[in-house]
């Protein structure tokens, strides 16, 4: 945080319409954010709020019929329309991911050895020899037992956990200024969660980069991020420090989430709370605020455009015209 | 993470099973269709082998004075119209059977995977004119091509393998295209595509290793089909030309003597059945063992 240099990768007011069957999805609407060397993001929300999709493009992953708008850039240089060959020089290479399901994540046909070396061998253009050794110390450092006796194994003859290290080892091969983890503890047992993630905050320190975590659980980002958005119906609704954020929840979306989340030591027969309703059709948002239709203190004025964002604390955004009320009820949330 | 027993679950390796290729055979030797269907086209195989050195006579030589033998000690089988010995044109003709199975099989494989692998890897309109090349070429039966072939330059083995190739064509490009498209959704082209690879690396590194599987068990039930459509060409007279032999011309030559003896249309109808159900057990099996699902189960 304290260095005073330019943003390493910079969003502005990016947009992403995707091509459903239904119709044009306006899956992201208006996400900025800006990253320096060593910060840390988190992307919370439910599935379907647009968190992969902001990844995704980022990446320059999302299908050609996606249309991109708004800004992407890395160290200055634009990404958002840039031709598919030169982004292939990029990805790998300089911002790398990981995903959410180690299972699928590797090809069955090919060692880990040489899809680990994939990237290297790709972006460096070293020899065999050297991507091979590269390989191993990569693979140690991820903490895969007997490296150097495993790089030929095949993927299903490693566990989720360990899959999901090398997975890791892949991302970081080329060592990327911005790693997105896209749900990376998602389909693993708890037990190993917190060693991936540990593993994963080693890393980005060790090596200055730049993460955007993506999750669902507010626990992880609570634990892993300097800062955090929360998005909804493809808006980010609320943005800022994660201690700002989780200390003086601004958004009933927040509170909501913050709510469901399941509890330990919680008195049994204890039911979870939800939030009523379901998350809104992409291709059908409504003209207000999107969470309008599953909010407990909507009002007329929500429903008729999106609420702009509006400072609540430094650096602590707020996409909500009742803020005066939610942040009222907020210090409520964190005690329940 | 505080529990009094942290056992570090993922750090646990799991042993690594018997090598593949070991567990493959073990697998495939206790399976029935399998090994019945390999039998069966080694069977035809051998044959073809054997008359390349060795024939019990000249399948080539007519000697009219000894036309329609029953079988006999010299002629296991008997002879035909033209005093041929049945046994030799049986081995003969497995040779041209599989010569026509493997070059026609060759040019629906080779054409019709590149094609299907440039429609799932390109989509759009390349995916749609690709398609709509092979539906309009599926359209036309392969008898009816090979006539048209034919008409244009004289029958012969040449025309009805082209003829056979041309019609395969189609079938591999849909069934390369749709299982290339499904390992296209698969995550870890995702993660191939996020390591910062194109098109043409992932379709060679990571789509075709898998459905490699598929497109063998196909070509081998492709192999089957061709056979059948060289014997359909030859009885037709458009295939093979004497004096040649071929199960198929065989059959067309035995037509006419049906009723005088009729055991000269069953041996090459037999030999042809003996081909065709083995490559279909033997693609059966094949689809079976590399099945990737059950290959994990050891």
């Amino acid at each position: 945080m304290s260095h005073a240099t330019a943003p390493l990768i910079e969003v502005r007011d990016l947009g992403v319409r995707l091509n459903t069957s239904r119709g044009p999805a306006q899956a992201v609407r208006g996400v900025s954010f800006a990253l320096r060397r060593g910060e840390t993001l988190g992307l919370v929300g439910e599935s379907g709020c647009g968190k992969s999709v902001t990844a995704l493009a980022l990446m320059g992953l999302l299908p050609d019929s996606a249309v991109v708008s708004g800004s992407v850039r890395l160290d200055g240089a634009e990404l958002v329309g840039l031709s598919d060959s030169s982004y292939c020089k990029l990805r790998g290479n300089r911002i790398s991911m990981i995903f959410q399901e180690p299972m699928t994540a590797l090809n069955p046909m090919h060692t880990i050895g040489r899809q680990v070396a994939e990237p290297l061998r790709r972006h460096t253009g070293c020899s065999a020899a050297s991507a091979r050794k590269e390989t191993i110390a990569l693979l140690d450092r991820v903490g895969l037992p007997d490296a150097a006796k495993r790089v030929d194994a095949y993927p299903h003859q490693f566990s989720g956990g360990q899959r999901q290290r090398i997975t890791i080892a892949m991302a970081l091969a080329c060592q990327p200024d911005v790693l997105i983890a896209d749900e990376p503890t998602t389909a693993l047992d708890v037990t190993i969660q917190g060693q991936i993630l540990d593993l994963i905050a080693d890393l980005v320190e060790e090596r200055g980069m730049s993460m955007i975590l993506i999750s669902h659980d507010l626990g992880v980002i609570a634990e892993n991020v300097q800062r955090m958005m929360v998005m909804y119906g493809g808006t980010v609704v609320e943005s800022g420090a994660t201690d700002a954020v989780f200390m003086r929840m601004g958004h009933p979306y927040t509170q909501g989430l913050f709510r469901a989340r399941p509890r330990l030591g919680a008195r049994k027969g204890t039911r979870l709370k939800t939030i009523a309703g379901t998350v809104p059709e992409l291709a059908d948002l409504p003209a207000g605020c999107t969470f309008a239709d599953r909010c407990g203190i909507v009002e007329a004025r929500c429903r008729v455009a999106l609420p702009a964002a509006v400072g609540v604390g430094a650096g602590h955004d707020v996409r909500c015209l009742r803020t005066d009320v939610s942040m009222a009820d907020a210090a409520g949330a964190v005690r329940v | 993470m505080s529990a009094p027993l942290t056992v570090p679950a993922d750090s646990a390796a799991i042993a690594p099973g018997a090598s593949p290729a070991t567990g493959f055979w073990r697998r495939a030797l206790r399976h029935r269709s399998f090994v019945l269907g390999a039998a069966l086209s080694l069977l035809v195989l051998g044959a073809a082998l054997l008359s390349l050195v060795w024939t019990p006579w000249s399948a080539y030589d007519i000697d009219i004075a000894s036309k329609l033998h029953p079988p006999s000690a010299a002629h296991w089988l008997g002879t035909d119209v033209f005093g041929r010995d049945i046994v030799s044109l049986l081995l003969v003709g497995a040779r041209s059977t599989i010569m026509v199975g493997v070059i026609a099989v060759g040019i629906g494989l080779t054409f019709g995977v590149c094609l299907g692998l440039i429609a799932a890897a390109r989509k759009g309109w390349t995916e749609e004119l690709i398609m709509r090349m092979s539906d309009f070429t599926f359209a036309f039966p392969a008898v009816l091509s090979a006539i048209m072939l034919a008409a244009v330059v004289g029958p012969g083995m040449l025309t009805s393998i082209t003829a056979i190739g041309i019609f395969q064509i189609p079938t591999f490009v849909r069934v390369t295209r749709g299982s290339a498209n499904a390992v296209w959704a698969r995550e870890f082209i995702l993660a191939a595509r996020a390591a910062g690879k194109g098109g043409f690396r992932i379709t060679i590194e990571h789509v075709l290793p898998n459905i490699l599987s598929i497109l063998i068990v196909q070509a081998t039930i492709q192999f089957a089909l061709a056979i059948l459509a060289e014997a359909a060409l030859s009885y037709l007279g458009l295939g093979t030309q004497p004096p040649q032999p071929s199960w198929g011309r065989m059959l067309n030559d035995a037509q006419t003597l049906l009723f005088q003896s009729p055991m000269l249309a069953v041996y090459p109808g037999a030999a042809i059945a003996i081909a065709v159900l083995g490559l279909n057990l033997l693609g059966d099996g094949l689809r079976d063992l590399l099945d990737p699902r059950l290959a994990r189960e050891r």
